[in-house]
């Protein structure tokens, strides 16, 4: 049996001995651009099968502590584990769905290509797709009501259905913690509701969801659980019990009007 | 009865055809991935390196040369991520700065070392010389079956179909990792595609690929050949498959028209010289990249003016 990874929090708890069965578990993770520090020493264990939203002011390192905690961009400090496993072990079981805008559409890709890239792990080192794999990505296009577009170059696509196609990929991963940053960011009403009933539909199968989030307002409406950050870790927990003006109030401070907090959040 | 055309042409040509293919393949990614200054950037770099393998060994043969290339290649990567760190600089200043700061050392080195007996200076590093890459052996057709011919065929001739081959290899086995990280590399990271390492190896094939055309054919072709085949194939095409197909028909027409207009357009036009054949092959490309923004049938904005 392999060793437990250490994941010691700031207050001597053994995280992972804890929580051997969360999606992801980080402690005391800080990370810097250069100079700059961005988060400092955050703690946070996600409880298995949640949905939660990290939500934060502008700049308050949501994006970071995904990229941080997926090994994207590189930790100054902090220990992560993934359903109790060091993230090496276990990243096939995480789908990351990036920023739309983080990606240069223009690139020569059908959709169908996009959405292959998912099986990436499956079709193997000196392999390329075949048809079982084109037919699971078909499959995966349909859920999101993009079957119709399979052989469309991806810059002909509105930013709702790039979006889609996204989600698409991260459904042909198969994975069990689905880490999405910002997918409601910029699309269509219509492709807003097409997207949460997806992921509602994947965590009623258990599955574990984690969005980068800006919308306070649909907050409540989506989400079963709230991280919110500004640089540290304000507060996390059920929505019913941190989504509340004081939290927000210290994290987006006068950033949001008291009229603003007192009718989005909750109590 | 001597073929003049197989004597002092076809080598010339297949060896113009072989180093902008193994150019124009890698080519594609730095297009799609922003960095095609890489290649120009690597094709100054190669310079010190060549210069500093040719003071240790005392020879220009290939192996010590793309050691020497690649090593300085690797300095320069290395140089520029310092930069970029400490000084808080933007990449493409701390690029501009490493680039030309090492071309300008190559040619220091080069002016105080004495290559007067091999041919190595800054006129060949640029222009090459694809011409006197002759067969004087292959005096008829009959000669690509004449053991003896054959093996006088100029070095450079399979040197560039090894690079070539090479180059193939690595687009094949790598070919999702760098599709995915090329297109994304946040996701690719976190798929365990290793976007570094195989960026990283792109950039080392680049130098590959620079320093062994530029041997043969001089750096004009190297930059050029990075770029324009690649740039002119997207327009053709929306999917990056057919893309390198493209890029590599569009390598070879280069290669073959410019090198027949240089020896020929001339004399069609009244004059008396032939002129350089790496300056048209790249001047071919150029104007075929021309073609393809004006017609090609995926150029920016084609779609919205056909539907």
């Amino acid at each position: 049996m392999k060793p437990m990874p250490e994941l010691v929090a700031q207050d001597g708890r053994t995280l992972a001995a804890d929580h051997p069965e969360s999606p992801l578990a980080i402690a005391g993770m800080t990370v810097s651009y250069g100079d700059k520090p961005v988060l400092f020493s955050v703690d946070f264990v996600t409880p298995p099968g949640a949905m939660l939203a990290v939500i934060g002011p502008n700049g308050a390192g949501k994006s970071t502590l995904i990229k941080a905690a997926l090994g994207i961009v590189p930790r100054v400090s902090g220990k992560v584990t993934v359903f109790g496993a060091p993230w090496r072990d276990a990243r096939h079981r995480i789908a990351y769905v990036p920023q739309r805008a983080s990606v240069d559409w223009d690139f020569p890709a059908t959709v169908l290509d996009v959405v292959l890239m998912g099986q990436y792990r499956e079709i193997g080192f000196l392999r390329f797709a075949g048809a079982r794999h084109r037919s699971r990505a078909m499959e995966c296009l349909e859920r999101v009501g993009m079957q119709g577009f399979a052989h469309r170059q991806i810059g002909q696509l509105s930013g709702g259905q790039q979006q889609r196609v996204f989600l698409a990929r991260a459904l042909a991963q198969q994975a069990d913690l689905y880490v999405m940053d910002e997918p409601f960011a910029g699309v269509d009403a219509a492709t807003e509701r097409a997207i949460i009933a997806v992921l509602k539909d994947l965590n009623a199968q258990g599955k574990t969801i984690i969005c980068v989030h800006h919308d306070l307002a649909t907050v409540q409406d989506y989400f079963s659980h709230v991280l919110i950050l500004n640089l540290r870790k304000i507060a996390d927990g059920p929505v019913s019990a941190t989504f509340t003006p004081e939290n927000l109030q210290s994290a987006y401070g006068g950033r949001l009007a008291v009229a603003q907090i007192d009718r989005i959040a909750v109590g | 009865m001597t073929n003049t055309f197989v004597q002092l042409s076809l080598t010339p040509i297949l060896i113009g055809v072989l180093a902008c293919c193994a150019c124009a393949l890698p080519g594609n990614f730095l297009v799609l991935r922003r960095q095609s200054l890489i290649g120009d950037a690597i094709s100054h770099v190669a310079l010190p390196g060549i210069v500093v393998a040719f003071l240790l060994t005392g020879t220009l043969a290939a192996g010590p040369m793309l050691i020497g290339a690649a090593g300085a290649a690797i300095v320069a990567v290395g140089l520029i991520e310092l930069i970029r760190r400490l000084g808080n600089i933007e990449p493409g200043a701390a690029m501009g700065v490493v680039f030309t700061t090492l071309f300008a050392a190559g040619v220091l080195l080069l002016e105080q070392s004495d290559t007067s007996k091999v041919h190595l200076d800054v006129e060949h590093a640029l222009y090459g010389n694809l011409e006197s890459l002759i067969w004087l052996r292959g005096t008829s057709w009959a000669a690509l079956t004449d053991p003896v011919a054959l093996a006088a065929l100029p070095p450079q001739l399979g040197r560039l179909a090894l690079v070539l081959l090479a180059m193939v290899a690595f687009t094949v086995v790598f070919w999702k990792e760098l599709v995915i990280g090329t297109f994304d590399a946040g996701f690719a990271a976190s798929i365990g595609a290793r976007p570094g390492p195989t960026g990283f190896g792109l950039v080392v094939m680049v130098a590959v690929a620079a320093v062994a055309a530029f041997d043969a054919v001089g750096s004009i072709i190297v930059i050029a050949m990075f770029i324009c085949p690649p740039a002119s194939a997207r327009m053709m095409t929306d999917r990056i498959g057919p893309q390198i197909g493209w890029s590599l028909g569009f390598a070879t027409l280069a290669a073959v028209l410019g090198y027949v207009l240089a020896g020929y357009g001339p004399l069609w036009l009244g004059g008396r010289n032939s002129v350089s054949a790496a300056g048209m092959i790249a001047t071919v490309s150029g104007v075929v990249l021309g073609l393809a923004a004006l017609w090609g049938p995926r150029r920016r904005g084609a779609h919205r003016l056909a539907a």
